[in-house]
């Protein structure tokens, strides 16, 4: 059977009414998988046993009228999720024989409310990476074009909802790690304000950037996903305590009155001409919609992927000071004492790309650097932040391009890490100032590769952007256009 | 150059990396362009500007200092390359 056009809410009618039963749906979702993932790798791991005596559970508990959000649905995670008893490799060779010893708070709520995870999605190595080619795991490939990238870093969880492998996926964002491959991708993708969802149990890449964010085939879908793992948890202690709306009630309530900002240092000169038809015929979607469109400024734009970096990276090199060998992932040890023993394991264990940002992060922090590189940079986040402050007090949302180009071909750019850093330009500024933003499909390249368009919104106001969202994804059709498979 | 080859090896040996001298070309040479980049930063006049730690303005959190539940000496060591004894097992560290 095919299931794979159906949305969270169209399959929860099925299953509720007995229509459909969890034990097919997941059956047909793990068939999805096997006949489509030889071309995309979008799966590091297939919990097909777990998932199918899950399904089972959740078909008694729809059987005695106890539907939860999402009981019996089939989602998929990225591999950065603490997953009781399933290997959480990270996309890294240093974590490959890792076992999950708990579940992610987020994992915790998904189960709660009865979804049914299938598996654990590919990724860039830590989450470091805008292509998902550096994963020990190989590269994932672009539903749409499969010798393109899907974005990174969590590439396999937007190609997994783009290929109909998962309705919705969890990924995670430091400076647009959901945005950009749900653009690159045509699929939707929130990364929620910081502290909106718990950290705890996600490998840490740069703590004061992560944040845990959906994935889905619609609107509608993604507001579902964040209001389930949304909230307040003790175990992470930068997560927020403030009441979690829900997400779905006002959803409908259009954008006639809103503001909309475009600041107009994202509508550079290098934006690929696509890209800004496709923004631009947005614009005039929102304004038609009956939003009030205005041009506004966020004056340290030009400078907020080099604070962004040397912030990332030197979290980085401290997070990932903790995979030495000695209590959890691979080691190696040739006699040479116990330092030599963190140096061999380190080395054989981490990709290029997470030992170059380790070094500069370690760099950053080191003696005699730190104020230049590391305070530096954390002083421009905070002039960085004041632009989103300012703004915020002109307008309720802003609209920008996700990124400057379509996915690009694999291998593009792997020689040229600055390059690679320079393309999550119009991403990076909200993980900085800490805001909401989200991407949804907003048209094709002329190659026929999705173009997403970014709203970015203020601070915990998720329900207003999501309510944009809606009214765009009303207007139009793009995210019913799907990959040919 | 903002960086020389000997700076590199110094920055490996503090990160635990062992760079080969083919690599550490590439690494050096990478870790310029960056360093070159982000120095743009220093167009800015930070002066008087507070240095921001995270997103969200919070101070620390604290708890009560109540016995929770926790893993488990058997979960946390499940992970472990070596143990022993309840202990995670390193190779010798004093001679």
């Amino acid at each position: 059977m095919k299931f794979h056009d159906l949305t969270i809410q169209e399959m929860r009618q099925k299953l509720i009414s007995g229509e459909l039963t969890s034990v097919e749906l997941t059956q047909a979702c793990l068939e999805r998988i096997k006949a489509t993932d030889d071309r995309l790798n979008a799966f590091i791991t297939v919990c097909e046993e777990e998932a199918l005596t899950a399904a089972a559970a959740a078909d008694q508990q729809l059987a005695a009228g106890n539907a939860m959000l999402l009981t019996g649905i089939p989602v998929a995670v990225k591999d950065i999720f603490n997953t009781l008893d399933v290997r959480t490799t990270c996309g890294s060779k240093i974590l490959d024989n890792y076992i999950s010893p708990y579940d992610a708070t987020a994992i915790v709520k998904l189960r709660e409310q009865g979804a049914i995870i299938v598996g654990k999605l590919n990724m860039d190595e830590f989450a470091m990476g805008s292509s998902n080619e550096n994963s020990a795991a190989g590269a994932v490939h672009n539903p749409w074009d499969t010798e393109r990238v899907p974005g990174g870093s969590s590439g396999g969880s937007a190609a997994a909802v783009a290929a109909g492998q998962v309705v919705a996926a969890l990924g995670t964002d430091t400076g647009g790690s959901v945005r950009q491959p749900a653009s690159h991708c045509g699929v939707v993708g929130l990364k929620p304000t910081y502290g909106r969802v718990s950290r705890y149990g996600v490998v840490a890449f740069a703590s004061s950037l992560d944040q845990v964010g959906p994935l889905a085939g619609n609107v509608e879908d993604c507001a579902l996903m964040l209001g389930v793992v949304a909230g307040y948890d003790p175990a992470d202690s930068t997560s927020v305590d403030c009441p979690v709306p829900d997400y779905l009630e006002n959803l409908k309530e259009g954008v006639a009155g809103k503001k909309i900002g475009l600041p107009k240092e994202y509508f550079i000169d290098g934006l690929d001409s696509d890209i800004k038809q496709a923004v631009a015929a947005a614009i005039e979607t929102y304004h038609q919609l009956g939003a009030e469109i205005v041009e506004v400024s966020l004056p340290h734009t030009d400078y907020s992927v080099a604070s962004y970096y040397l912030i990332a990276m030197a979290e980085a090199s401290s997070n990932l000071a903790r995979f030495d060998g000695v209590r959890f992932g691979i080691r190696q040890d040739a006699g040479e004492g116990l330092i030599g023993m963190y140096q061999q394991t380190r080395t054989a264990g981490f990709g290029d790309e997470v030992k170059r940002r380790i070094m500069l992060g370690t760099y950053a922090l080191s003696s005699g650097y730190y104020d230049a590189y590391y305070l530096k940079a954390q002083k421009v986040r905070t002039l960085i932040r004041q632009d989103f402050h300012d703004v915020f007090e002109q307008v309720d949302l802003l609209l920008t391009p996700v990124a400057p180009t379509p996915a690009f071909k694999i291998g593009a750019m792997v020689n040229n890490p600055l390059q690679m850093y320079l393309s999550d330009i119009f991403t990076i500024p909200t993980n900085l100032a800490g805001t909401c933003a989200m991407s949804l499909p907003c048209g094709f390249s002329g190659e026929g590769l999705p173009i997403g368009l970014q709203l970015i919104g203020k601070p915990f106001a998720e329900a207003e952007m999501l309510q944009a969202a809606y009214a765009f994804e009303q207007a139009t059709d793009w995210n019913k256009r799907v990959p040919e498979l | 150059m903002k960086i020389s080859q000997k700076d590199v090896e110094n920055v490996a040996r503090l990160a635990r990396l062992t760079l080969e001298s083919e690599n550490l070309q590439v690494m050096t040479s990478q870790m310029d362009a960056i360093l070159g980049y982000v120095d743009k930063l220093n167009e800015l006049d930070t002066d008087g500007i507070e240095p921001m730690a995270h997103a969200v303005p919070m101070s620390n959190a604290f708890r009560q200092d109540e016995i929770q539940p926790a893993i488990g000496i058997e979960r946390a060591l499940q992970n472990a390359p070596a143990f022993g004894d309840n202990c995670f097992k390193v190779p010798k560290v004093i001679e």
